[in-house]
């Protein structure tokens, strides 16, 4: 009974994941096409919440890649996936707050690491896999992306530079909901996946699915549904900061920075290459800021990103290890049951305090002033 | 070093990235450019946004028959990128 108690609260944290990996990404696909005006915010979020749905009936490829090749499955219990997710959780959270476009992979891959560490010690870790399929990825991804996007964007704008500006303003309007589509439903195929993963890894810790079992339908369909509402409520502070505050952008650009992510998510997808969509997304919109000749590119505000993009892993695996101390030290279900009420609690502030100095589909375009992030602090649990 | 860095997977991403990445985009501003060259339409060039243009499809539309050809094969080429994409997502899961 307690039993399936846990691993009901644990699915529902798991889900929660979900939604904040969602609503934290949507900017991933959208941001540039609400700043160009190409869709506007709330038909953009609904398009891309869409397609985020379908996109998780697609493909089932990446799923369970994130606990598999990283730790030693043998020493995942399903507390220890819960305070995994409560870790990633909360840093999604408070890098939402700050609008940086933190990668959700990174976040849950370091709380799962950060719990891990807390219940079995270091050897428990796959440190060659870590490495291999997690952080020299995400070293690379943005360069790669960075190149690609330059690169379009410079054919783009020598190609087209005779048109008239009505014909191309609306002609690569046209190809950036096309190519923002393509990038939605990469996020659907890849981050949704992952989620599923995760509570398949629960329930087979639990022992309600044998081992090596699949995700079950009603896994498939709760995760498809929970990132996909994610996307539709829209990170709107996240959209802003990609689609306002690194670049500048016109249509084209736009056009050559989807298309840049949409083709380097799939492909990485396709190959088994665990990329972050964020960190492509990003890499790729700073390309179309470097391929054109007269754009600004804010590097602050890169700096920003990717000095949170390298404290992502360390700090949700500080909270995941957290939490597991503390649902470990109460024990059982009550430990579970205060761990997620504290998360309920620091969830509540934020959004209060996000309240406070709202961004929303009405303002999200508003002229840039800098205002975005300070340097978050590390949550504790 | 090949434990630590997917080399083979890694090629492939950058050389068909750019190929899906850069080329398609730039494929799609060539059947704009195609489009958009001077025929029996005169030209509304710096035309608004919405504004003064006489109708929307007009307005990428310069009226050369040659121009709409070539166009036209472009962005089907870029669509059946697209859709070739999407069945490589769909028949890798099974």
């Amino acid at each position: 009974m307690t039993k399936d108690i846990v691993i009901t609260l644990v699915v529902v944290t798991a889900l929660g994941f979900d939604f904040t990996n969602g609503f934290h990404d949507t900017g991933n696909a959208m941001a540039t096409s609400i700043a160009t005006g190409a869709l506007g915010p709330r038909v953009a979020v609904a398009i891309s919440g869409v397609l985020n749905l379908v996109g998780a009936f697609l493909s089932l490829a990446v799923a369970a890649t994130i606990a598999n090749g990283l730790v030693q499955t043998a020493d995942v219990t399903v507390v220890v996936v819960f305070a995994g997710l409560v870790g990633g959780i909360l840093w999604n959270l408070l890098t939402w707050f700050f609008g940086i476009p933190s990668s959700s992979s990174h976040a849950l891959i370091g709380g799962v690491i950060g719990s891990t560490i807390a219940a079995a010690g270091g050897k428990a870790i796959k440190w060659h896999g870590l490495v291999s399929k997690v952080i020299i990825p995400a070293g690379l991804s943005p360069i790669i992306a960075i190149g690609v996007a330059s690169i379009g964007t410079w054919l783009i704008f020598r190609i087209s530079r005779k048109l008239s500006d009505g014909s191309r303003t609306h002609g690569f309007r046209i190809g950036q909901i096309g190519s923002a589509s393509m990038v939605s439903l990469a996020h659907g195929t890849n981050d949704a996946q992952k989620t599923m993963g995760v509570i398949t890894l629960a329930l087979i810790a639990n022992g309600s699915l044998p081992a090596g079992s699949k995700a079950p339908f009603w896994v498939i369909l709760s995760c498809a549904l929970a990132i996909s509402i994610g996307t539709y409520t829209g990170g709107w502070r996240v959209i802003r900061t990609l689609g306002k505050g690194l670049v500048e952008i016109d249509p084209p650009q736009g056009m050559a920075a989807e298309s840049s992510s949409a083709a380097i998510i799939l492909l990485s997808t396709h190959f088994g290459y665990s990329l972050s969509t964020t960190h492509v997304a990003t890499g790729s919109i700073l390309g179309v800021g470097v391929g054109k000749k007269d754009a600004d590119v804010r590097w602050n505000v890169a700096g920003r990103m990717a000095a949170a993009w390298l404290i992502t892993l360390p700090c949700a695996a500080v909270v995941g290890a957290g939490c597991y101390a503390l649902a470990h030290a109460i024990k059982g279900l009550p430990g579970v049951i205060v761990a997620l009420v504290i998360l309920i609690a620091i969830a509540a502030v934020v959004f209060i305090r996000a309240r406070k100095n709202r961004v929303g589909h009405d303002n999200v375009n508003d002229e840039w002033t800098g205002t975005a992030a300070p340097e978050p602090e590390p949550a504790a649990a | 070093m090949n434990s630590w860095i997917n080399l083979h997977a890694l090629w492939q991403i950058v050389v068909i990235g750019l190929l899906a990445g850069a080329g398609l985009p730039a494929l799609f501003a060539v059947g704009l450019r195609a489009l958009d060259m001077p025929g029996s339409r005169v030209q509304t060039a710096g035309a608004g946004v919405d504004g003064t243009a006489p109708a929307e499809s007009d307005q990428v539309y310069g009226g050369n028959p040659v121009g709409l050809v070539i166009g036209s094969v472009c962005f089907a080429i870029v669509l059946a990128a697209i859709g070739w994409g999407i069945y490589l997502i769909v028949a890798s899961s099974s």
